[in-house]
Order: C-alpha cells, then sequence, then structure tokens
C-alpha cells in the first residue's frame, strides 16, 4: 500500500487511478497511503468550476487545460456527475467534451459520481485533489455537478471558483439570490454568441455594483464561446491574477487552512457513518424503528437517541 | 468498503451509431454500475488510457461498421502490452457469427449482436467482472 503511495509521488498514472479508487471506496487501507501523500500536496493551484446543468463547464474545462498544455503546465482534472439515489449508478459523460486530452500524458481525468453527497461534490473529492496535487500537477480544475442554487461546496476545495453562467437564465431577481452567485472569483458567461449576452452582463454588473465586492476585488467577468475556442486564454490570465491576490493578502494560506477544515469534518463524518451503518444488524433495527415510527408509537428524535446511543453515552 | 463496478463504453472507429452504445450504458446505470461514456470515434490508445485513469473494472466496445476484428483487437492488444488483462472487454454490433471465436480468443470475452436483452450484458458482467 505505502509502495503505491510512492508511485503516485512519481506520477505514475495507473497508481494514481488506483490510489483514487482506494479513496471512493473507503478501503480501510486507504489512510495509510495519505500518511505518505500529505506532505507532498499543497503546490497545485484548485480551480473550482460550477454552473447550471448544461451551462458548458466540461467545454470550458477541456478549453482551460488545452491552453495551461500549451503554458506547459500539467493538468489534473476530478469530473463529478451525480450518482442515481434510487439505484446507485451513474453515468459519467464529461469526457466527451475532453477528447482533445485523451492521450496527453501531461493530463490526468478522473469522472467521479456523487455517491449521496447533495453539496455538488463528492466525498473522496477532498483526496482526489491531495493525490492529484502531490502527483505533481500544477493545476487541478474540478467540475461540479450541474448545480441548482444551494450547491456551493466547491468553494471549500477551490483556491479560485469560477461560476459559469449562460444567457437568457433569469430575470435580475435570479442573480441576487443568495447561494451559488455568492461563492464566485470570477464570473464566466459561456455561449456568448447567444441571443441576451448583453443583459445578463448588464444584470451581472449592477449586482457586483450592488453587493459590496469581496475584499475590495472586483469580481471580473468574462464571456467565452468555449466550443469555439473563444475566451479561455483570457479566463486564465483572470485566474492567475487572482491567484496573485490571493498571494497579496495572505489568503492562499487560509483557502487551504478551510480546505483541511473541510476535509477533516468529512473524514469524521465517513468514519462515524461507517461505524453507525456498517452493523449487519442496522438495517433490522431501523425497519423496526420505522415500524414504530409510521405507527404513531415512537417520533424520530426518540429513534435516532436509540440509534446514536452508544455513540453519545 | 463500498465498492462499485466501473466501466468504460467507447466506441472506436468511424461509425456514428451510437445508440446501442447509449442503451446498454443506460441499462448497467440502472444496474447500480459506474458507467464512464466516452463518446464516437476513440482510437485504441484513446480507450486505454481512459481505461488506466479512470480504474476501470470493465471496457464496453461498440461498433457498427463491421471494422471489428481490427478494432476490438486493437484494445485487447494495446491491454496486454500495459499488462492490464485484469480488465473484462465486452463487445457488440454487427459481428457475423464466424467472428465470435476469433475475438473471444483475443481477449473479447462477451460479444453481443443485435437482439441481445440487456440483461444478458448485466449478468455476463456481474458474473465475470475480474477485480
Amino acid at each position: 500500500m505505502s509502495d503505491l503511495a510512492s508511485q503516485v509521488l512519481k506520477g505514475d498514472p495507473r497508481s494514481i487511478a488506483r490510489l483514487i479508487t482506494l479513496a471512493e471506496n473507503n478501503n480501510p487501507e486507504f489512510s495509510k497511503s495519505m500518511k505518505k501523500i500529505h506532505p507532498h500536496s499543497g503546490k497545485a493551484h484548485v480551480i473550482g468550476i460550477t454552473g447550471v446543468m448544461g451551462s458548458g463547464k466540461s467545454t470550458l474545462i477541456g478549453e482551460l487545460a488545452i491552453e495551461y498544455r500549451k503554458q506547459g503546465k500539467t493538468v489534473g482534472i476530478i469530473a463529478i456527475d451525480p450518482t442515481s439515489p434510487f439505484t446507485g449508478g451513474a453515468l459519467l459523460g464529461d469526457r466527451v467534451r475532453m477528447m482533445e486530452l485523451a492521450t496527453d500524458d501531461g493530463v490526468f481525468i478522473r469522472s467521479m459520481g456523487t455517491r449521496g453527497m447533495l453539496g455538488g461534490l463528492t466525498s473522496a473529492v477532498y483526496d482526489v485533489v491531495e493525490i492529484l496535487d502531490a502527483s505533481g500537477k500544477d493545476v487541478i480544475l474540478v467540475e461540479t455537478v450541474g448545480v441548482g442554487q444551494a450547491e456551493v461546496d466547491v468553494i471549500k476545495i477551490a483556491d479560485t471558483t469560477l461560476v459559469v453562467l449562460v444567457p437568457g437564465l433569469g430575470d435580475s431577481i435570479q442573480t441576487f439570490k443568495a447561494g451559488i452567485m455568492e461563492i464566485a472569483d470570477l464570473y464566466i458567461v459561456n455561449k456568448a454568441d447567444r441571443s441576451g449576452v448583453n443583459q445578463t452582463l448588464a444584470e451581472l454588473e449592477s449586482l457586483i455594483d450592488i453587493s459590496c465586492s469581496k475584499d475590495d476585488r472586483r469580481i471580473p467577468i468574462l464571456t467565452t464561446i468555449a466550443k469555439e475556442h473563444k475566451g479561455t486564454e483570457e479566463v486564465i490570465k483572470a485566474i492567475n491574477d487572482h491567484k496573485n491576490f490571493l498571494k497579496e493578502t495572505n489568503a492562499f494560506e487560509k483557502k487551504r487552512r478551510n480546505r483541511y477544515e473541510a476535509e477533516l469534518v468529512e473524514i469524521i463524518r465517513k468514519r462515524l457513518m461507517n461505524f453507525i451503518f456498517d452493523e449487519s444488524t442496522f438495517k433490522e433495527k431501523i425497519e423496526k424503528l420505522l415500524d414504530k415510527i409510521s405507527k404513531k408509537q415512537l417520533d424520530p428524535y426518540t429513534a435516532a437517541d436509540e440509534i446514536l446511543g452508544k455513540i453519545l453515552k | 468498503m463500498e465498492q462499485k463496478i466501473r466501466v468504460l463504453i467507447a466506441k472506436p472507429g468511424l461509425d456514428g451509431h451510437d445508440r446501442g452504445a447509449k442503451i446498454v450504458a443506460r441499462a448497467l446505470r440502472d444496474a447500480g454500475m459506474e458507467v464512464i461514456y466516452t463518446g464516437l470515434h476513440q482510437t485504441a490508445e484513446m480507450i486505454v488510457e481512459a481505461a488506466v485513469q479512470e480504474d476501470v473494472d470493465v471496457i464496453g466496445l461498440s461498433l457498427l461498421s463491421g471494422a471489428h476484428m481490427t478494432l476490438f483487437t486493437d484494445v485487447t492488444r494495446l491491454l496486454k502490452q500495459k499488462n492490464m488483462q485484469d480488465i473484462l472487454v465486452v463487445g457488440g454490433g454487427i459481428i457475423p457469427e464466424d467472428d465470435v471465436p476469433v475475438l473471444k480468443k483475443a481477449g473479447i470475452s462477451g460479444v453481443f449482436g443485435p437482439g441481445t436483452q440487456v440483461e444478458t450484458i448485466v449478468d455476463f458482467i456481474l458474473k465475470n467482472v475480474k477485480k
């Protein structure tokens, strides 16, 4: 197992892939490898890309990766798609938009299912960022699932967060709502050849005018037509500007600290859940409680106390 | 431990008929597997590289142009070169019966022609996945 970690540190793709699988499967041996990985991570610039379904995130990421490769940087891509809450299966289709990168050994793409997580990411994503970082990737692009309004977990992991919008998503009230519109370090209006682009840009400008721009930095708005390779160079320039801004304001360290906090909380959550749910009798126990709750003989809070008794004691 | 079967579905070659691949992808998804769909016009190198990065247990190839003897076996040859024979390879499409034994010998463990029930493919994968 520790051998696997050494291979990952050398950048071996198969070892990287295998270690990611162990992370996803919650393999008990996995944490030993992470002990070896952790001292070597923290160098990569992690960029989160979020936005509604169909806004062109995958295509944009493909284009950004091509641009980074031109600049001689190595790239890790984590592309997350939803896992079915009904069957546990998933269709991970983001690679379709990244074909040009398929045989470039400076690029490592991993598709992941959400596996029950709701914030737009997946539980093992923190581990995967660490693994890709320690394997020597300069830039890590994390693509969230297509989000609605409230899936904002990406800021816990990203140094720079891009919110991708498309023209014609709704009126100005939409831009004033809480949630996803609060997390951008950079707004990208993709598919900018569509009608309504000027209105979208104007609404974003007025949003930025009214809200105090955070840390006195005015959030830039960029337009792209990712499919036609337009605008991506400028996006990378804006990402780099943000990186410099983080460094100048000492916010970079704070971002790292926040990521480790989120990771730590997630590890604890996972272990607690395993502790509670791994019992072979759990399903049976919960069915009995559900019977009682349905028949109004028991309330859900008391039932939870019963299940958690062994921890809370 | 919560292991999931990961399957790469790819269309090597030049034909654009991806309906079969999509139906199979959907069926495997509904069977609880994680399906990585890579789309059309994949070369053997692209497919194997994706299989490495995605650490898949299964590769499903779909081809309707008749080039399966060359393109399917390109994939298995490359897998062998990279010492990745622990991946189960299955193929589907318009494949004459005479070709099936040859493909199986070349490492395409399951070959599924038109009219195959998706359940048959799901069962085959569940029974034969190696990891």
